[in-house]
């Protein structure tokens, strides 16, 4: 359905000076999965997102996208948005008022040369359950259905980078609900790189494999989403979202009404799943529901239980509490919140084994 | 009942609101378009001067058109460099006066219709790639419209009304600059109020019925 040559990654150099305002940002990104662009607002995330779609641009700017040159301004090389193989989805979905739905989705596919057999029009639209809107107006819509219509209008210019801008955080709760689904299906299936606009730490745990850290125009951090959010040593741009995000496999629901998941570290037992052995999940565990105990303790009700090495410790937001990144046999990291206190009374520093008891696990959907 | 040369001034007024209206919607809308979206400091200077007539006495407008357009103004210069018959006392030359006339009743609601628009569906048609000219015709002309039906309405309303200019610029010569504005003046210096009656009498009900038209719409759509 889509082109694989797009698999090639993005580099992107952008300077840009407003009043009360910089961007310096250079990003080296991976040409297929989701990259989360995430910090507070102001932060310039929305910015990038709009350099790299030639709708800003900035007076020092380079953009490679796979092997095409989009933006050099060293050589003076600048396309136009509209040149750019691109697909954008807004926060207000910016659907055309005036046209049908259908009017909607043509009007790209049409501009971008694609017919609807090479765009995978159905395909699509039944990816994305807009199949029965075809002849609405986009007035009529809810504001989940806008946005899906929105990024099916992208995808069906067959773009070479799909760009998200927060394209959830206009809506409730229930409709971002109704359309993460949706979002983590084009995740698995589609073979471009999209990039996503985030301040949402839900949003990002469950939709990104990769994440970019923004700070006052300037990247804090960036890499592989779980490598990245084990870090202790960012700036607490989590806040108490802090935790660890792990990829498992279903495999096996127990008799006792619970599912057994396995990762790379060990097992983990959560209550009953629908998903069928073998089905990869995302599961997200916080800093804040995961305790240490020097020795492995028999009489808790605590199930998730691992054994790891402390690695490094970090101050948090929370007064008298520290960070504490810990590896598993395998490498594979979690995050600890634990009070000062307890480090001390329990002896622990960087080196030491301990248990980690997990409260709680958050499952992020498929 | 009106006579005859009542009828030909009706004539004439409706021919001159007709082309004026047209001229206006083609020269207006890039006016219209490029206020909307500069960033340039011309942005106020112009819009100024494209305002001037709201403000402004007939006399005064009319008074330096027919400067400009006599035989030592810029335009009686060019229309005489390319042989063509002197502006003043024709209907090319009241034609051009009430453009110019009119033009902010054109000018400004576009221009509000345009910037209630925003940049973003034009940005929305740039990344499903519509080039600048696609986008302003298939995005911002259609949603746009409103604006659109209002400043032609307005547009051809206004220079019904007119009279200072037109007698500025066109004198009085039958079937060629004589207006139903200056018919009925001619009526009533003539004190014969039964004419003027019926056109005066026309315009305030043609006037009225237009008024009326638009802002029922107005209020069904709330557009500008």
């Amino acid at each position: 359905m889509f082109d694989a040559s797009s698999s090639s990654a993005i580099r992107a150099q952008f300077r840009l000076n407003y009043p009360g305002f910089a961007l310096d940002v250079d990003l080296d990104l991976p040409g297929r999965g989701v990259t989360a662009l995430f910090g507070p607002s102001g932060s310039g995330k929305t910015t990038a997102l709009r350099c790299v779609a030639g709708l800003v641009r900035a007076p020092s700017s380079r953009l490679i996208v796979g092997d095409e040159v989009w933006q050099d301004e060293a050589t003076g090389v600048f396309l136009p948005t509209y040149r750019r193989p691109l697909g954008m989805v807004f926060q207000d979905a910016s659907l055309f008022p005036h046209l049908t739905v259908h009017g909607n989705l043509n009007y790209g596919m049409k501009r971008a040369g694609v017919t609807p057999a090479e765009a995978g029009f159905d395909v699509i639209l039944t990816l994305l359950g807009i199949d029965g809107l075809r002849c609405r107006m986009p007035g009529t819509l809810s504001g989940g259905e806008r946005q899906r219509v929105a990024v099916a209008r992208a995808l069906l210019t067959r773009p070479r980078l799909l760009l998200m801008d927060e394209p959830l955080a206009a809506l409730d709760l229930k409709r971002k609900l109704e359309i993460l689904p949706y979002l983590e299906r084009l995740r698995d299936e589609l073979d471009i790189p999209i990039l996503y606009v985030s301040h949402s730490p839900d949003e990002v745990a469950r939709l990104a494999d990769y994440l970019v850290l923004m700070e006052n125009g300037r990247i804090a951090a960036s890499g592989p989403l779980s490598e990245t959010l084990a870090r202790v040593d960012l700036p607490a741009a989590f806040a108490d979202d802090a935790g660890v995000v792990l990829d498992v496999v279903v495999a096996v629901h127990e008799e006792d009404g619970l599912t057994r998941l396995n990762f790379g570290g060990g097992q983990i037992l959560v209550s009953h799943r629908a998903e069928n052995i073998g089905q990869k999940l995302r599961c997200r565990i916080h800093a804040r529901d995961v305790s240490l105990a020097i020795d492995r303790h028999t009489d808790t009700s605590i199930l998730n239980v691992f054994q790891a090495e402390v690695i490094a410790f970090a101050e948090t937001d929370t007064p008298g509490h520290v960070l504490v990144r810990l590896n598993l046999h395998d490498g594979s990291a979690l995050l600890a919140r634990i009070t000062e206190r307890s480090r001390r009374q329990l002896g622990i520093s960087s080196g030491s084994k301990i248990w980690a008891q997990v409260k709680a696990v958050a499952l992020l959907g498929s | 009942m009106p006579t005859a040369e009542d009828f030909a001034a009706i004539w004439l007024t409706l021919k001159l609101a007709t082309m004026v209206t047209a001229l206006l919607l083609l020269l207006g809308t890039p006016i219209a378009w490029w206020l909307a979206r500069t960033k340039s400091w011309l942005k106020g200077p112009v819009g100024a001067v494209v305002a001037l007539p709201l403000v402004l006495p007939p006399t005064v407008i009319g008074f330096y058109m027919l400067l400009a357009m006599g035989p030592y103004g810029p335009l009686g210069k060019l229309t005489s460099l390319l042989g063509l018959q002197a502006l003043p006392f024709t209907f090319q030359g009241i034609v051009i006066a009430s453009v110019c006339y009119s033009m902010p009743f054109v000018v400004q609601p576009i221009q509000n219709a345009f910037e209630a628009i925003g940049e973003r569906p034009l940005e929305a048609a740039a990344t499903l790639r519509a080039s600048p000219l696609d986008a302003f015709f298939t995005i911002a002309l259609p949603l746009a419209r409103p604006g659109f039906v209002t400043a032609a309405i307005i547009g051809f309303a206004h220079t019904i009304g007119e009279f200072g200019v037109v007698l500025m610029i066109g004198g009085n010569i039958p079937n060629k600059t004589r207006l139903v504005s200056v018919q009925i003046y001619d009526h009533v210096e003539a004190m014969d109020y039964t004419r003027a009656h019926w056109l005066a009498g026309g315009m305030l009900i043609f006037s009225f019925l237009v008024l009326l038209g638009l802002y029922t719409r107005r209020k069904e759509k709330g557009d500008v």
